[in-house]
């Protein structure tokens, strides 16, 4: 870690709807970063910097959007940096931001992601076929399918344990009024006899197309302890990625994953994530990958992940709630979604989740995002009290 | 063809039917104004008008929110001529100039079009007036173009004839604009690149064709021109089985997800092709999806027509070996 | 702060490259960068890049970048929709942060395979002026004629800086334009994007470049004369090109003053100059008065975007590092007319 104590000290966003047909892509980041600036008491002329971070420029079909942006985020006359990591995007950019005041660079950096989906749609962004590539045949869906199938016959998951993960994470969503699916009604039946898209995984186990924006303020000790709200403490950053495919990859619980949590960890203290830890935002876009996370993120051992699960461990009512906000699962504005879980995670430690706060007690919450074909890793762990 | 002309398609990248883009309150009274052939400002913090107007100071980003009628005539700060249009991106078909034109009230100017014969017409400091398109939809090409005050008596610059309903500062007609669609579509020559040309090459003569690097196993296939472990180059080639065994897959119900999928529902899988270390992202078919199973062994299915196209590998189907164990292929699924 | 310095350096470029795809052209520089550091490619702490995914007409473009560039066992990394310069900037941070002491920085694009002049326009504001399709060469030329209305800059003064870096392109391997030439002889060419000719106006490039950074004593242990970074720094402006003041920079010269770079004492600068008015822009506002400017021809001479502005640092530090320089400032752009700028000051010891 850098020599300077950093925390969260502002968090906003957006609502998460399928279309924001009421503002231009300024007029939703400017939603989300206005809100984390009233959070620390700020304006934007308190800013020393802004780190804007988003998934491909095809999707809203602006090149580096960011330059158009500079005075919407208030960052003209300032360092404007843009990152983009694909799915993980989110949290790098949060890491990025962090990184500039645990550095001594900045003092407080706003930091902000977006997708405008409606723009466009999530499905021709994410697969237009190149000449000379192998035809994309299947999709998203399709490419991380056969990868769920995988873990299922590795691990001997019986085949509702995806729709339990389904179904917990929409019922905690409607505790959340910014998540964008709400869905009360739903239960187990409702997912098993949701359409089958992509064999193991149904309509319900699929993550939702976002319009959304998340901004967060990030602050060296001094500025946190002059907010006026409660700070997130960040006890450790890490980010680790690694090819798309090369010999012997395993490509359903990824070393990246390991590497990076074992490094994030290592920094916090962490020993033992289930107990260690009050809650985990992570990201979840298909039903599976929690099971699949929860053994990557050692939170138990190789093959138990869905037993957790299971035993509803992870539930918003278990030992260690993971996505108590409703997670990817119920809003992905994929540029954000990652950002969203590191956001989330620390306003459960600041005690400001509202009606989806978990209890407290060791403090302490894990954020994470992946992307690309499982390969590209960011996590942060956030805690309420200052690191040692 | 000889073998070392290089592979060149030509790829377009467009989002069908434009991008919609909604605009939120500063761009919705910009555009519905030019629908009604009015410019409207906004006031900066430092008391600057400013074209087109924006919800935020462009130093500040503090809150804008007293809007401003401009215009119409203005005059050219600065000025540079397109002596070639591009079709299907540039509204105007004969050669005109790009200016910065600030129109009268207004302190910033904007960025748009003036239409004159030649570059000649052109100078910093002329003077131009409006020309409103015939039929205005809420776009940035209501104004159609500026033109040299003198040449707008045909009585458009005012608004004139199109004007109707922008009387008394009022625009009667329909609902606000809210949004826009964007078409933008850009064409590219892509090139293969030489790993890729060699593997299309072979495709080509019906051979799959992998790479591997010096001092490594790996047979990587495709092939992209480095190791990915190492980036080292893979520069070795090994012709590789067009036998393979399905590592895992997916059953899809979801039609028209691009041109080359077949009806629904289809098999999606990972087929680890024998002598290659790294899975083949293909069909498969010859076989009832339910039947379809980790460890099927399948063979390569080609196009009559062969050629260095990667959709000429039609699809995989069943050999009628007996399944690969999950030991023989574990570590790929 | 640290002590960090640049220790390697490479770069690839071509005109109209029909052979080689965009990863293929980042094979090389790393390798050669990585190489010429004296480090294991997995002994290095950070790995970062910079490009663009409008260049290859597709989105993810970075990913299969990473794989060009060797990932395993898993790597520390990061990648910015921006010039790798701010990639370099980015692994700086990380070096600050203390969280490594080493990095591999590189950018790539072949802006050959689409008009990339208009593509380009798409990085403006997307509903007042993006549908007008002005392409960077248009909204350049009006930043020009508005410098020589508001200023005392004339066309022969774009022509001197156009010829100048012509001549120098001659003895650079990586410049794909280069010619004998003189002011008069490029005043009588016509006015393509008046106010601007053909040889005011960067080249379409296709190309890379790789960098490696190191900290304190494990730069001083692998390379003999490292290039330190003194100071580095970027900023931006609105977008909206009629808010700004184009005679002027304000920008550039807010991070020229934040990387120490306004007092002088420059032996040489690499400006991202795509145009040649922006030369004198830059030199005005970065005050570079007896420092030898551009002397690999600059971006007049090759432009590959995405690395032309990591190439900047990369010719300053090459030269620091040969003794041909003590002193020397590189800068990047990004963004219509000079939107944004970093500039990056290094020294020998």
């Amino acid at each position: 870690m850098g020599a300077v104590r950093t925390a969260v000290i502002g968090v906003g966003q957006t609502r998460h709807v399928s279309a924001r047909h009421d503002v231009s892509m300024a007029g939703l980041v400017r939603e989300a970063a206005v809100e984390a600036l009233e959070d620390a008491g700020m304006g934007f002329d308190d800013i020393d910097a802004v780190v804007v971070g988003k998934a491909p420029d095809t999707f809203e079909g602006v090149i580096m959007p960011e330059l158009y942006l500079a005075d919407a985020l208030g960052a003209v006359g300032k360092p404007l940096l843009r990152v983009h990591t694909a799915g993980s995007v989110g949290g790098s950019t949060a890491i990025v931001a962090a990184k500039l005041v645990m550095a001594g660079i900045h003092k407080r950096v706003l930091t902000v992601s977006f997708e405008k989906q409606s723009e466009s749609n999530a499905t021709w962004g994410l697969s237009v076929q190149m000449p000379f590539s192998a035809p994309l045949v299947a999709g998203a869906g399709g490419y991380f399918a056969p990868l769920i199938r995988a873990y299922i016959a590795r691990s001997g998951a019986p085949e509702y344990i995806g729709h339990l993960v389904s179904v917990k994470d929409r019922l905690a969503a409607l505790r959340n009024p910014r998540a964008q699916l709400h869905l009360p009604d739903i239960d187990l039946k409702t997912v098993q006899e949701s359409l089958l898209l992509w064999a193991p995984l149904r309509l319900l186990d699929v993550c939702p197309s976002s319009d959304g924006a998340m901004a967060m303020v990030i602050g060296a000790e001094d500025v946190a302890d002059a907010a006026p709200n409660p700070a997130a403490w960040i006890h450790g950053t890490a980010m680790r990625s690694e090819p798309t495919m090369f010999a012997g990859r395993d490509q359903v619980n990824p070393q990246a994953g390991k590497d990076c949590a074992a490094d994030v960890y290592q920094q916090a203290g962490i020993t033992n994530p289930r107990e260690d830890f009050d809650c985990a935002e992570v990201y979840v876009p298909f039903s599976w990958y929690e099971p699949m996370w929860l053994e990557n993120l050692g939170f138990c051992a190789e093959g138990d992940g869905w037993k957790l699960t299971e035993a509803g461990a992870t539930a918003p009512d278990g030992d260690i709630p993971w996505n108590p906000s409703g997670g990817v699962l119920s809003s992905n504005p994929i540029g954000a979604s990652g950002m969203i879980r590191f956001g989330e995670a620390a306003q459960q430690v600041r005690e400001r989740a509202g009606d989806y706060q978990v209890a407290l007690k060791t403090g302490k919450a894990l954020g994470h995002a992946y992307g690309g074909g499982s390969q590209f890793f960011s996590m942060w762990v956030v805690g309420r009290d200052k690191p040692a | 063809m000889a073998t070392t002309e290089p592979l060149i398609e030509h790829h377009v990248l467009e989002y069908p039917g434009g991008y919609t883009r909604s605009l939120g309150t500063a761009l919705s009274r910009y555009l519905t104004g030019l629908r009604a052939g009015r410019i409207v400002g906004v006031r900066t913090v430092d008391g600057r008008v400013m074209v087109p107007p924006t919800e935020y100071d462009p130093e500040t980003g503090a809150d804008l929110d007293e809007y401003v009628e401009v215009g119409p005539a203005g005059v050219v700060e600065a000025w540079t001529w397109v002596a070639e249009p591009v079709a299907g991106k540039h509204h105007l078909t004969k050669p005109f100039a790009f200016a910065l034109v600030r129109p009268d009230g207004a302190d910033i100017p904007m960025v748009h079009v003036v239409d004159v014969a030649s570059p000649d017409d052109m100078s910093v400091g002329m003077r131009v007036m409006p020309r409103w398109a015939p039929e205005r939809v809420g776009y940035v090409t209501d104004l159609n173009a500026w033109v040299p005050e003198g040449d707008a008596a045909d009585g458009s610059a005012g608004g004139g004839v199109d004007r109707q309903g922008a009387g008394g500062g009022v625009d009667h007609q329909a609902e606000p604009v809210t949004g826009i669609t964007v078409p933008i579509r850009l064409e590219y020559e892509i090139n293969a690149g030489r790993a890729s040309s060699k593997y299309l090459r072979g495709m080509a003569e019906g051979k799959l064709i992998g790479q591997k690097a010096v001092g490594s196993d790996a047979v990587y296939l495709p092939p992209r021109g480095s190791d990915p472990t190492t980036g080292a180059p893979t520069e070795i080639e090994v012709e590789v089985s067009q036998i393979g065994t399905v590592t895992t897959f997916c059953i899809t119900n979801i039609a028209g997800l691009s041109e080359s999928a077949p009806e629904v529902p289809y098999i999606a899988a990972q087929i680890l092709l024998d002598g290659a270390n790294t899975p083949y992202l293909g069909l498969v078919q010859g076989i009832a999806v339910d039947d379809c199973r980790m460890g099927l062994r399948v063979k390569a299915v080609w196009d009559e027509n062969l050629r260095p196209d990667a959709r000429c590998l039609k699809w995989f189907e069943p050999n009628g070996e007996p399944d690969a164990a999950y030991d023989t292929y574990r570590e790929y699924a | 702060m640290r002590d960090v310095a640049v220790i390697s350096f490479a770069q690839e470029t071509a005109d109209k490259d029909r052979e080689r795809n965009e990863v293929e052209f980042i094979i090389p520089v790393v390798q050669e960068a990585v190489r010429a550091s004296g480090l294991a490619r997995h002994d290095i702490g950070f790995t970062i890049s910079g490009s663009c995914d409008y260049l290859s007409g597709g989105p993810f473009t970075f990913v299969q970048g990473l794989d060009a560039a060797g990932a395993w066992p898993p790597v520390k990394e990061s990648h910015v929709e921006m010039d790798a310069a701010w990639a370099l900037y980015e692994a700086w941070v990380a070096i600050q942060a203390g969280e490594v002491d080493s990095a591999l920085i590189y950018g790539f694009g072949k802006s050959s395979l689409t008009d990339v002049h208009q593509v380009f326009n798409l990085q403006n504001d997307p509903y007042t002026v993006a549908p007008l399709w002005p392409s960077t060469v248009s909204l350049a030329a009006l930043q020009a004629s508005a410098l020589l209305a508001g200023s005392d800059v004339t066309e022969r003064d774009l022509a001197e800086v156009a010829a100048r870096s012509r001549r120098d392109s001659l003895d650079n391997p990586y410049a794909i334009v280069g010619e004998d030439v003189d002011a008069d002889t490029l005043l009588a060419r016509p006015l393509t994007y008046a106010p601007l000719r053909d040889a005011d106006v960067a080249p379409v490039t296709d190309g890379s470049a790789a960098i490696v950074i190191a900290a304190d004593d494990l730069a001083r242990e692998l390379c003999e004369r490292p290039a330190w970074i003194r100071g580095i720094d970027h900023r931006i402006d609105a977008p909206h090109i009629g808010t700004r003041d184009l005679t002027t920079c304000v920008s550039a010269r807010r991070a020229g003053e934040e990387a120490g770079a306004l007092q002088g004492g420059f032996d040489i600068a690499e400006l991202h100059a795509q145009f040649s008015h922006d030369e004198l822009i830059l030199r005005d506002v970065l005050g570079l008065d007896g420092a030898t400017i551009n002397p690999s021809g600059g971006a007049l001479g090759a432009n590959p975007l995405m690395a032309s502005g990591l190439i900047r640092i990369g010719e300053v530090a090459r030269r620091i590092s040969a003794g041909d320089a003590g002193r020397g400032l590189a800068h990047a752009t990004q963004g219509a007319c000079l939107q944004q700028n970093l500039v990056c000051v290094m020294e020998g010891e």
